[in-house]
């Protein structure tokens, strides 16, 4: 045996050989649509399948995270039809109350090691965290998967990434990403599939392997995975709430890799990646002293419990400079209620925060805090691209440093 | 049978300095304001409409066009409208130095014709095709043809997969 672990994972959902290239027929353990995408879907498969059941009522959901709830009428009939749809099918909801869909599906355990889900959410293969496949798909694809549970796919390659160099306490899991991303930017990894190692990436806790692999996609690869430490089952089995789970996924001793690459990470300090893309990283030292008008904490990638708390260490008892905006936004429901509970969010709210409901926040235009054109925005999230975010200009960055920036009221990794 | 040879116009996505624009993505193609818009018919007049330089592109494809584009195109989002703005504007053939991984599967699960052209930036930076150049494409060949000085370049042909949803139109007929 000499397989990476996607392929050990696309073994477990096919009949046919796996071997990078071919292309082939999989299972689908959850197939789901989001309010963006999900309404196509549902046109798509009405005029398809017509009344035809989906294929498992089970293991097909939709996931209401983009504008939640809908602030246009448009947003709303969109909800509608897919709500409408699902109550026919007899299909479960994750209403606009619920929070990031893909943060769901790992705290209700439908996500689990060894499985595949996919979503009409290119960040889908956050779940790579908890050692699950998951992919993000069109409207075509996911309307296929709700009838059939099944879809083709091209096995990917993997590249194995060895990270080096000693694992400081200093540095976030957002600045290991970037660093990593400035490293390999777009091209290492397009359509392929990664498997990191190396103490400073197997030492992550659940929420740093979220922050990781999510931005895979950034750096445009399929699906990213990291050996579980001996901590990281049971922080799945506490967020899922399962007694037990799957043993996990890992690569056959000799596997087969396209490409093997190191990236030493000794001289990391605090990051950011200067618009207008993401792998335009740069150290916070190079960038120098940029007025921030806005700060967001949030999004798929930094939008667990353990964000919220890194930026209410920092801001709690101190208030943002004036003039300056903060946005939190908590990555599900969960996540809110745990930082109601700690006094989180009385804390950053008198630290002159806008705290919002779960969900995707500042993507999309579909939820809170766009930036105008001449605006500086310091963001948590993972893009950075023209318009993503408003017409001002979005430096990525992690918790830490949002915190800190907002604080002060320019870029910056400490208080001043 | 399906057409599988197409001759239009071409459109090349440069940037400043001539060079092919690479990591075109989907918020640049298909910006998320409109992600609401479920018909495709409405879609063709948003193309491109936050991509620097190609903002008024809308208005000058013609059905029959054929564009090309450069590395990781329609990174970013699942949007099937980034795919789906060309087809309303009538563009038959997309090709990209590469494309983003789910804008792939897009463009094929949807039967729309997309062809990798590792070459492409160099043939452009050269000035082997420019904008406006009659061109001739056959995707089960993949070879293209500028129709005027008889010139051909190697792409990389349709898939198997690539083959059988395009010739039953889309995944959802297969
Ligand atoms: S937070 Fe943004 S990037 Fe993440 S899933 Fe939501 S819309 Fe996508």
């Amino acid at each position: 045996m000499n397989h990476t672990v996607i392929e050990k994972i696309f073994r477990r959902h096919s009949k046919e050989d796996i071997k990078p290239g071919s292309i082939v027929w999989i299972s689908l353990d959850v197939v789901s649509a989001r309010d963006f995408g999900g309404p196509n879907v549902v046109k798509n498969y009405r005029k398809t399948y017509k009344d035809s059941r989906v294929f498992d009522q089970e293991k097909v959901f939709f996931t209401f995270d983009l504008t939640v709830p809908p602030k246009t009428i448009q947003y709303a009939n969109n909800q509608q039809v897919c709500r409408e749809f699902a109550r026919e099918q007899g299909i479960k909801v994750f209403d606009v109350d619920q929070g990031i869909g893909t943060h769901t599906f790992m705290e209700e355990g439908f996500s689990l090691p060894g499985t595949i889900v996919v979503g009409t959410d290119s960040h889908m293969n956050i779940l790579g965290a908890v050692n699950c496949f998951g992919q993000g798909m069109g409207d075509v694809d996911i309307a296929f998967g709700f009838r059939f549970g099944r879809t083709w796919f091209e096995v990917p390659e993997t590249v194995k990434v060895i990270v080096k160099g000693n694992p400081r306490s200093d540095f976030s899991a957002k600045d290991l990403t970037l660093k990593i991303l400035g490293v390999l930017k777009t091209d290492k990894l397009l359509g392929k599939a990664v498997e990191f190692y190396g103490e400073a990436v197997e030492s992550l806790d659940l929420s740093g392997r979220i922050t990781m692999l999510s931005m895979i996609t950034e750096m445009g690869g399929i699906s990213g995975f990291i050996p579980f430490n001996l901590g990281t089952r049971e922080e799945i089995k506490k967020l899922n709430g399962l007694d037990d789970i799957p043993e996990e996924v890992r690569a056959d001793e000799n596997a087969t890799y396209s490409e093997i690459i190191e990236i030493d990470i000794s001289d990391i300090e605090a990051l950011a990646a200067e618009p207008p893309y993401p792998h335009n990283v740069k150290k916070l030292s190079q960038i120098g002293k940029v007025k921030v008008d806005f700060g967001f904490i949030g999004s798929c990638t930094n939008g667990r419990i353990e964000d919220i708390e890194i930026a209410w260490n920092i801001l709690k008892g101190r208030h943002i400079a004036p003039g300056v905006r903060l946005a939190v936004v908590p990555a599900t429901r969960k996540v809110y209620a745990e930082a109601m509970e700690r006094g989180m969010l009385q804390d950053l709210f008198k630290a002159g925060a806008i705290i919002s409901n779960p969900g995707c926040g500042g993507c999309a235009q579909g939820h809170i805090g766009m930036t105008g054109k001449g605006e500086v925005m310091i963001s948590t999230g993972n893009r950075n691209f023209p318009g993503k975010q408003g017409d001002g200009k979005n430096y990525l960055a992690s918790p830490e440093i949002v915190a800190h920036s907002v604080l002060n009221g320019y870029l910056s990794g400490e208080l001043n | 049978m399906k057409e599988y040879t197409f001759s239009g116009r071409t459109w090349v996505i440069t940037g400043k300095n001539n060079e092919i624009i690479p990591d075109i993505d989907t918020d640049q193609i298909f910006h998320n304001a409109y992600l609401h818009i479920t018909e495709i018919e409405k879609m063709g007049q948003y193309t491109f409409d936050n991509l620097e330089g190609w903002k008024d592109f809308s208005t000058k494809a013609k059905p029959g066009d054929i564009m090309i584009a450069g590395s990781n195109f329609g990174s970013g989002s699942s949007r099937q409208q980034a795919v789906d703005c060309f087809r309303a504007l009538g563009v038959k053939v997309i090709i990209a130095v590469s494309f983003g991984a789910i804008y792939k599967r897009n463009a094929i699960n949807s039967g729309f014709p997309i062809l990798m052209f590792a070459d492409a930036e160099r043939i452009i930076s050269e000035k082997k095709i420019k904008n406006l150049d009659k061109v001739k494409i056959d995707l089960s060949t993949g070879k293209l043809t500028k129709v005027e000085s008889g010139e051909t370049f190697s792409l990389m042909p349709f898939s198997k997969v690539q083959k059988d949803i395009y010739d039953s139109g889309s995944l959802l007929n297969i």
